[in-house]
């Protein structure tokens, strides 16, 4: 009996490790083939074998080397000074407005807040266009500014995650504060920041990640300047018909450069998102 | 139920009637959501009355500097001690003023009827060239009037704080009290009226970018803006709710009214499957990742966590083109002798499916990610009890852990439904709507969603008022369901709790 008990165990483990090793092959194998066709020397588009016959670097050098088409390393700056900036403004705004909503009780604040989640729900597209002409007006079109107006101007709305994480706090410690004549100023840079790192490396890497992956904004605001395109736009551009037989091998290789810092960021949020976010949503 | 017949249920039966109570409470709640609207209703309202009251009552009461400042802004102020205070209000209504002389009122005035003045073509006498003569600019019209309308509301707001700080100052002089001078207010700006300094920044650029093009947008929808009438060479105007009765409209052939409804429909179906197929399959992958007599927990975790991490455009530019007719599939499909599929090109029933599956590897470590920490919540004894009774782990996956995780995670389920609804990356990057062989659909293809339709519209055929209101539409369904979720879940209501 428990000889069968343990076989039927010995089983069943096995069949899961099958699943699992299939299931994780297939989840990795494009990612892998991405990686190994971005040093392929030989052919166009697709070739019809796994491995490659022939590695090379060539097609990352070109992306640096030939740029009278595709500017690669521009692309890649745009997109790095756009995310700074973005970044810079974005974490400020949420910081600010979430410390707001969490830690200062003012008259309509319950308001203030629905008016921020109902805000949320709109699909982004509607007021897309509307942007394109408000900037238009503003004379910020194909400018990287625009970018960056487009990319923070609304960060302030996504307050939820870090407000809860204010909510953690103890209030004890403003209190304590306030007795001891501290400013509600002095309470947010003195007490409150120094104890939220998870929270902003979070908030932080999240902005920052944001620009990399868009391209639909890209798309509107710069139209055919391609000398203001992003990096996400530029590689999207690659694969369009006209370009992708001479450039494919160029995309495989540029959405490596772009995948590897984005990917190792990734994985450090995600430890500050777990830390951040089971300390502000355990209320569920 | 009595609570000590609920004590007698066995840890399985427990777990079934709190399911069973939760989801009976569905309607309670809806009722509640109801009233709680009605109710924010009614507080308005009573509020708008209680701030005329006030408004009157403060005219009637106050002294004559007072009373001036109810025309020349800050004048009560300004003559109360509160210099800076008083130039302040008075530099907003002068700005005010200006704007609206020199710019606001000829959009406001034209805002009725979106300007009337067509644009011309006649021939330069000059140069005997044909030249146009631009009339009226609707759309800048609508655009600036909204604007308008917006600083307006702005200076009602200051204008009625302003006679506030006049009467307060009033009495704080009758009361024998000192005003504040200037550096005591900007100094409280740091302390007492803290919120404001924090929210001014982020209030004003949401304001700007997020709200003005917003109302602009809705406003749209209301208009003839569509491929017909685009500034600056023609007119629009209102129509009402022209827009939406096209949009419900079924007619014969090609036509606004039937792809709204064939796009709703698979709208609707794509956000079922995506969202469960997703839930399902990551948790069933989370629980073998999990058991206790399996190793290499964390190799088998990064396998399947690395795609979330590498950029969606990335993967999916990725996949759309290992998927073309020529990408690297069908090549080795080809090569094994294998007829090839045409995955977007052929029939919709194929380019559905195959959206589904990529959405699944898009997906699914995103539930492993976001479900093992709950999975490992369960009770133990629950499973404990289950096997001394003899239920094999498919049983008890579907007698206790679904159960228990469609009752801890419906908040987390509905969230992923509305992000499914507006899920624009993955068809836009995957099919971009392909394949558009169906000739009844207008500016659509198959595999399109409402929000793809939405930005075709506005890119392709200029229609912006359709798009507009397909954009209301969606904010609709959207918005119910995520307040309903907000409502059912905790954390509004114990914010609290912890402070």
């Amino acid at each position: 009996m428990i000889k069968s008990y343990k076989l039927s165990r010995t089983i069943s483990d096995i069949v899961i490790y099958v699943v699992l090793g299939g299931l994780g092959l297939l989840w990795v194998s494009p990612l892998v083939w991405l990686v190994l066709h971005s040093f392929r020397k030989e052919g166009g588009v697709s070739v019809p074998y796994v491995f490659p016959k022939e590695y090379t670097l060539d097609n990352y050098l070109d992306l640096f080397t030939k740029t009278e088409v595709f500017d690669y390393p521009r692309w890649f700056l745009n997109t790095f000074v756009v995310a700074v900036f973005a970044c810079i403004i974005s974490t400020l705004s949420v910081l600010m407005v979430s410390y707001a909503f969490s830690r200062l009780r003012f008259k309509s604040r319950k308001t203030f807040i629905n008016i921020g989640m109902v805000l949320g729900m709109f699909p982004g597209f509607m007021t897309m266009i509307a942007l394109y002409y408000l900037l238009k007006a503003m004379n910020l079109t194909q400018t990287l500014p625009a970018l960056v107006i487009c990319y923070s101007s609304g960060a302030g709305l996504g307050f939820a995650i870090s407000k809860g994480f204010f909510d953690t706090i103890p209030r004890a410690l403003d209190e304590a504060a306030t007795i001891d004549g501290a400013t509600r100023n002095e309470i947010f840079w003195k007490i409150i920041l120094p104890m939220s790192k998870p929270i902003i490396v979070y908030t932080v890497l999240t902005s920052f990640i944001g620009p990399w992956c868009d391209f639909i904004l890209v798309k509107i605001i710069m139209g055919d300047k391609r000398d203001n395109f992003t990096v996400a736009m530029g590689l999207r551009k690659m694969t369009e018909k006209e370009y992708k037989q001479n450039y494919f091998k160029q995309f495989l290789a540029g959405s490596v450069l772009v995948a590897i810092p984005i990917t190792v960021l990734f994985m450090k949020m995600q430890n500050y998102y777990v830390e951040g976010v089971t300390a502000g949503g355990v209320k569920g | 139920m009595t609570f000590i017949e609920y004590k007698a249920l066995s840890p399985a039966d427990k777990v079934k009637y709190k399911v069973g109570e939760f989801f009976s409470q569905i309607p309670n709640k809806l009722s509640v959501f109801g009233k709680t609207i009605a109710n924010f209703f009614k507080n308005l309202i009573a509020k708008i009355i209680a701030g005329f009251k006030g408004y009157g009552s403060r005219f009637a009461n106050g002294d004559m500097a007072t009373k001036i400042s109810y025309i020349v802004m800050g004048f009560g102020n300004f003559t109360r001690g509160q210099v800076g205070k008083g130039l302040a209000f008075l530099a907003a209504e002068i700005l005010y003023f200006i704007y609206m002389a020199n710019f606001g009122l000829a959009y406001l005035n034209k805002f009725d009827t979106l300007g009337t003045v067509k644009t011309t073509q006649t021939i330069n006498p000059d140069t005997g060239r044909p030249m146009s003569v631009y009339g009226d600019n609707s759309m800048l019209i609508l655009l600036y009037g909204t604007l308008t309308i917006l600083i307006t509301f702005v200076l009602i707001g200051i204008y009625v704080a302003n006679t506030k700080a006049a009467y307060e100052a009033e009495l704080a002089l009758k009361a024998g009290k000192k005003n504040l001078t200037l550096k005591e207010e900007l100094a409280d700006f740091l302390d007492g009226k803290y919120h404001v300094t924090m929210l001014s920044l982020p209030v004003l650029l949401i304001s700007v970018f997020t709200i003005l093009p917003l109302a602009f947008m809705i406003l749209i929808a209301f208009t003839s803006y569509d491929g017909q009438h685009t500034p600056p060479g023609n007119l629009f105007t209102w129509v009402g709710l022209e827009t939406f009765r096209n949009v419900f409209k079924v007619t014969e052939g090609a036509s606004k009214g039937y792809t709204f409804v064939s796009l709703t429909k698979w709208t609707i179906i794509w956000a079922i499957f995506a969202t469960f197929s997703n839930y399902l399959v990551g948790m069933i992958l989370a629980l073998m990742i999990n058991k206790k007599s399996i190793k290499f927990k964390s190799l088998w975790r990064t396998m399947f966590v690395i795609t979330v991490a590498v950029p969606q455009f990335v993967s999916l530019l990725l996949m759309n083109q290992m998927l073309q007719d020529d990408g690297v599939v069908n090549v080795i499909l080809e090569r094994m002798g294998m007829q090839p599929i045409s995955f977007f090109n052929s029939t919709a029933f194929v380019a559905r499916v195959t959206v589904i599956v990529i959405n699944m590897w898009v997906g699914v470590p995103y539930t492993i990610l976001q479900t093992t920490g709950i999975l490992l919540n369960i009770p133990e004894d629950l499973y404990e009890s289950a096997r001394i009774d003899g239920a094999t782990p498919v049983v008890q996956f579907f007698q206790i852990t679904l159960p228990y995780m469609l009752f801890v995670t419906t908040p987390y389920l509905i969230q992923s439904f509305v992000g499914n609804i507006n899920n624009f990356n993955v068809i836009y990057l995957l099919t971009d709507g392909g394949p558009s062989k169906n000739p009844n659909l207008y500016q659509a293809g198959e595999t399109d969603l409402l929000v793809t339709w939405l930005f075709k519209l506005t890119m392709n055929s200029n229609d912006y008022n359709t798009a507009a209101a397909v954009g209301i539409l969606v904010f609709i369904v959207c918005a119910t369901l995520s307040l309903i979720t907000f409502n059912l879940s905790k954390s509004s209501r114990n914010e609290e709790e912890f402070s």
